[in-house]
């Protein structure tokens, strides 16, 4: 138990030394905020003004704190180019994007294992091959690559699915998951690849250590192996495995959501990104970096807590 | 291909209702990858034939690559990674179990035959407790039901001598050492009543003072129960102890089969006769001189600079053209004395005075001279060389370092040395990972010999090999010692190799020197509790030994 | 050397040097300008346009031959910059240990503990989109990796027995390092090399496919998929050349890397 308290401790200095990194991220070019919402306008006096409202006449720490105490209290700020409040804009795309991701993880964890698993299971074999070699290539696809070829023949040549994923609120449910059906299979297809791969390895590690061979020599059938003997041991490796993959997940969002015009986190930081609206990426980049930390956490804490050795200690 | 290459005297049969196992013929290959080559089957065990009769233990001995595993593998119809039974039977019970096919197989393990491994700490599920393990095969082939089992189990502990038998099986593989796992192992093994029981080297991983009690105790476990056993290992002293019979493996093939008298006391095999004598080597004492080459005084150390202190007060001499012999177990800080000579560890106490002059305590204060004059060498050659640089380059750099001999006249001298170590010149282009292992050990001395040092410390340089290859590198120890006049500083395990070799002994326990003296008067009672409990623990090549052993000891073994 | 390459090793190596011929040479492989308009918006493949034209009417074919510069010339930059950064300070930790090593250790773990591509989002917002921009962010970012490997590769050949017995010679740290660990070090990290590399190319289409990346009128290949991706809903497949681009230069030398991966971990030390 202190294992993990310390783990989540560490985590959470380690998520206050991002919210700094980010903000000095931003704050390379000192003061140009104002100029560059006011671009070619400026006067002056304008400027001024504008610094002023923003409170960019204070040093760097003191906004710092300004900005991490509104976060820690749920005030994201405000959005430089649109002046609307970040938190009410954000809040029901981050609930698209996290309905794409959690519908995509639904989808791509059981299928990893299970893949993972057959891959284990017929070694070396043609199996394997295919699926290693699928593996390779589908490590170096760009997301437009296939994001694009999904749409140009399901959604133009085919017209099963749209090309634009649009989704309101209010939208049946029904026809939510048809509109993240491209979406989602093009961000599995980024992540399935890895974490079969990373499963392949957690399982056979297992598969080819000295207590499966002692079960073998016991005369235990093969699924009385995998179930009593290799499962117990290989489950803390696949959660992690499948926990560092959402994590990858949550990244690859992002362009797979400006592919598909998809109303989601990802888009909305690439928008403001080119608009250079620092308090937005501010406060998505934030976002995002906590969620992959946790994500991390939680991998991490999965292996502390299926280790015999931690659990009973001598 | 039922010959085998030269005839072999086999013992008589046993009659047919006393066969246990029969193997015949047995040929078993393996398919290997060499790196961008088509892969190749190599073949392990070649035409090997041997009869078991109920109740009986056969002993497989043989060094490394001799396929003594592999053959005892088969008695379960098993093949470890790609090893496949390609030909000739093994009849268990009547049988051939290699035509039974897979349930049929999966009958027959862990209930007629079980199997304890080298390193019972891998072979158990750290995820499930003892007791579920132990008795898992037993009950799983129905041969108990589970209180049956267990309290089975309980009795097998006790006769074991594990400590509390009762409750030791609600502990988890990691909260338990290393000589008590083996034989939780055994007790696994046991518990489903099997008529036979493969052991694959169970107590080559211990320390010399646990083996002896894990060997014991399998002993009277086998006798008491009547089961028939495969003792595999590469000791042949220890199998001494157990067996009836002794099977020598070499390279797969049969090299002699007989009873386990006849092979220790008439082996009628070169072969087996140099497996036998390996121990013997003449060395005879040399008396203290006046002035030891380096002088340790009070040494003691820690890691890290932390409370516990690896060496505590330790004070040793070694005297030119001498050996002085370091024997501990692991644990006992007989490297770390090793590494505070050395430098690599600064001790926080005392002095080291090496040919007159004080050492500087810390590795980097020392002048090259004392560098030069106080060379190493490693247990495992392998990585005590630069996997990238040929052996010219290895044996000439401390020619060019200490002396600047450059060019045709370093050549010259690194053909002197690799004849020294009876290698000839053509080994100046190879690469380590293209040498044998005893070639490399002996590329680690030439460079130590390169230096012209005075004292060579030799950590463990002989337990990565197999005995006859050992053997061949302490005789070189020893000529080269009395040519160049060099002194060792030999840390070891093994109190035979020091019994071959030293003029001294220190033997540590941990941290400190329990007895230090001359190797006549440390090998002479009276002993301390400890030296007794070490000398006595060491397996010779006697029947009854391991009885006698057991009854003169005075003191209890760490493991226990 | 060469005799014992695999089939698919082979193609890798084949396609990996074509690329780079064609970005090479491309002002002398194309057969238009890079900016030059041509024809129609979109106009299919046809003898005079190998793979038509694009969403302005330029050829497309020389734009891609063009794109196969830029995005191989800023991808080799960040990858060499990421390389030397990350190599030299993982060994330097490695050998330094001590207070050096924590605090590059623990500015690593920080930076590592953003999403890549996120955080260089983060830094474009306010920095200008310009070529050696884009090479430091990504040289930087990526260089992270770089000194985790390294590093751990240093650490493991630092305490094998053979540096040690260098040490006990009392060679100086320059022979230690450049004598004894860099010649172990190698395979790996060459290996590692052509994994970055692809990484890079990655990165920066993705970037130019958000629009943050090389900016107009040049473009490089990921610039060129957001030009065109108007045309897929009208079924114009001209964003999926250079999308297939990348995905072939990246497969390729995966190939690549993967042999000589394969190649040096299975020699073990010895020759080669």
């Amino acid at each position: 138990m202190r294992l993990i308290a310390q783990r989540v401790a560490m985590g959470i200095l380690l998520l206050f030394a991002v919210s700094a990194l980010i903000f000095a991220g931003t704050q390379i070019l000192p003061g140009d905020v104002a100029a560059s919402i006011l671009g070619q306008s400026a006067t002056p006096q304008s400027l001024a003004n504008l610094r002023e409202e923003l409170g960019l006449n204070d040093p760097a720490y003191i906004r710092y704190f300004r900005w991490l105490g509104g976060i820690l209290t749920g005030d994201l700020g405000t959005a430089l180019t649109t002046r609307q409040d970040i938190a009410t804009t954000l809040g029901p795309r981050l609930w698209n994007t996290l309905f794409l991701a959690f519908w995509t993880a639904v989808v791509a964890i059981p299928l990893a294992i299970l893949l993972g698993l057959l891959a284990v299971r017929y070694r070396n074999g043609p199996i394997d091959k295919t699926i290693s070699g699928f593996a390779l290539a589908s490590t170096s696809l760009p997301e437009f690559f296939i994001g694009y070829l999904l749409i140009f023949f399901f959604a133009v040549k085919m017209q099963w699915f749209p090309s634009i994923s649009t989704v309101y609120d209010g939208m049946p449910f029904l026809e939510k998951l048809r509109a993240i059906v491209l979406p989602g299979t093009a961000l599995l297809l980024v992540v399935l690849a890895h974490m079969m791969r990373m499963t392949r390895a957690a399982i056979l590690n297992v598969m080819q250590s000295a207590y499966v061979e002692t079960a073998e020599l016991k005369g235990l059938s093969q699924l009385a192996i995998i179930r009593k003997h290799a499962f117990p041991n290989a489950i803390a490796p696949i959660v992690n495995v499948v926990m560092l993959n959402l994590a990858f997940l949550v990244v690859g969002v992002v362009v797979v959501e400006v592919i598909f015009v998809y109303p989601g986190m990802g888009q909305y930081l690439v928008d403001h990104v080119a608009k250079r609206d620092v308090p937005v990426v501010q406060a998505v980049g934030l976002i995002f970096a906590a969620v992959y930390i946790s994500l991390n956490i939680v991998a991490d804490i999965a292996s502390i807590l299926a280790n015999p050795r931690l659990r009973h200690p001598r | 291909m039922a010959s085998a290459v030269h005839h072999v005297d086999t013992p008589p049969r046993p009659k047919p209702e006393d066969l246990l196992l029969d193997i015949r013929n047995l040929k078993i290959e393996a398919r290997v990858y060499p790196p961008g080559e088509t892969p190749r089957d190599v073949t392990i065990v070649d035409g090997v034939s041997l009869t078991l009769a109920r109740g009986k233990v056969l002993g497989l001995i043989g060094e490394s690559g001799a396929g003594k595993s592999t053959i005892g593998l088969s008695a379960m119809a098993y093949g470890r990674g790609g090893v496949r039974i390609t030909g000739g039977e093994v009849i268990l019970n009547g049988r051939d179990i290699l035509k039974t096919g897979k349930d049929g197989v999966r009958k027959l393990r862990g209930a007629e035959v079980c199997y304890v491994a080298q390193s019972a700490a891998a072979a158990f599920n750290p995820a499930h407790r003892l007791m579920d393990q132990v008795v898992e095969a037993a009950i799983l082939h129905g041969s108990a039901t589970r209180a049956e089992a267990e309290q089975r189990a309980k009795h097998l502990f006790r006769k074991l001598s594990l400590p509390n038998p009762d409750t030791i099986g609600d502990r988890y593989p990691h909260q338990v050492s290393g000589g008590q796992l083996q034989r939780v192992m055994t007790a696994m093994a046991l518990c489903s009543e099997p008529d036979l029981i493969v052991f694959d080297e169970p107590t080559t991983a211990l320390d010399v003072t646990t083996q002896i009690d894990v060997l014991a105790a399998i002993k009277d476990a086998i006798r008491d129960t009547g089961v028939a056993a495969l003792y595999i290992t590469h000791d042949l002293a220890v199998v001494a102890q157990v067996s009836d019979e002794i099977m020598v493996l070499r390279h797969g093939k049969l090299v002699e089969w007989g009873g386990t008298r006849q092979i220790i006391k008439e082996p009628r095999q070169e072969y087996t006769n140099a497996l036998v004598s390996v121990h013997h080597i003449e060395h005879e004492e040399h008396a203290p001189t006046a002035n030891p080459i380096l002088s340790a005084r009070n040494i003691t150390a820690a890691y890290g600079g932390g409370p516990i202190k690896v060496l505590k007060n330790v004070s040793v001499d070694i005297f030119p053209g001498q050996t002085l012999a370091v024997v501990g177990e692991s644990g006992s800080g007989k490297s770390t004395l090793a590494r505070a000579i050395t430098g690599l560890l600064p001790p926080e106490q005392g002095s080291i005075t090496f040919a007159g002059r004080t050492l500087s305590n810390a590795l980097k204060d020392r002048s090259r001279d004392d560098l030069r004059e106080l060379q190493m060498i490693y247990q495992m050659a392998d990585v005590a060389m630069n996997p990238r640089q040929t052996v010219g380059t290895i044996i000439g750099r401390p020619l060019e370092f200490y002396f600047g001999i450059k060019g045709r006249e370093r050549d010259q001298r690194v053909a002197e040395l690799l004849d020294k170590i009876e290698m000839g010149k053509g080994f100046v282009d190879r690469y380590p990972a293209e040498l044998s292992g005893g070639q490399k050990q002996r590329v680690c001395i030439a460079r130590a010999l390169a230096a012209k040092p005075k004292l060579i410390i030799c950590d463990e340089v002989t337990s990565a090999l197999d005995p006859l290859v050992a053997h061949g590198i302490l005789e070189l120890l020893l000529g080269l010692q009395k040519d160049e006049n060099v002194a060792y500083l030999f840390i070891t395990h093994d109190l035979a190799t020091v019994k071959s070799i030293a003029d001294s002994i220190a033997v540590m326990y941990r941290g400190e020197v329990v007895r230090y003296g001359p190797k006549s008067r440390v090998l002479t009672p009276p002993f301390d509790a400890y030296t007794d409990l070490l000398l006595s623990s060491v397996p010779e090549m006697e029947i009854g030994w391991l009885e006698k052993a057991i009854k003169g000891r005075r003191m209890e073994s760490a493991g226990n | 050397m060469l005799k014992r390459i695999p089939v698919s090793s082979l193609i890798g190596l084949i396609f990996t040097a074509l690329f780079l011929i064609v970005a090479v040479f491309a002002p002398f492989l194309a057969p238009y300008g890079n900016g030059q308009i041509v024809g129609g918006v979109w106009e299919p493949m046809s003898a005079q346009y190998w793979l038509g034209t694009d969403n302005l009417g330029r050829d497309l074919l020389s734009r891609m031959i063009y794109g196969a510069r830029i995005t191989i010339f800023i991808s080799v930059a960040a990858t060499a910059l990421s390389f030397t950064m990350g190599s030299v300070l993982g060994f330097a930790a490695a050998v330094i240990g001590g207070w050096f090593e924590t605090l590059m250790s623990r500015l690593v773990d920080l930076l590592m503990a953003i999403p890549t591509l996120i955080f260089g989002l983060v830094i474009l917002s306010v920095l200008p989109t310009t070529i050696p921009v884009l090479i430091m962010v990504m040289g930087i970012l990526d260089s992270t990796r770089v000194y985790r490997l390294s590093r751990a590769v240093a650490a493991d050949i630092n305490v094998m027995d053979f540096v040690e017995a260098a040490k006990l010679r009392g060679e100086g740290t320059g022979w230690i390092i450049f004598r004894e660990i860099l010649p172990n070090a190698l395979s790996p990290l060459v290996s590692e090399l052509g994994l970055r590399f692809i990484y890079a190319v990655l990165f920066l289409s993705a970037l130019s496919f958000l629009g943050l990346g090389v900016q107009p009128p040049d473009a490089d290949w990921g610039g060129m998929v957001k030009e065109n991706k108007e045309g897929i809903v009208f079924g114009i497949p001209a964003a999926l050349i250079p999308a297939a681009a990348i995905a072939a230069l990246a497969i390729s030398v995966n190939l690549v890397a993967d042999w000589i991966l394969n190649r040096t971990s299975s020699l073990k030390g010895g020759r080669g």
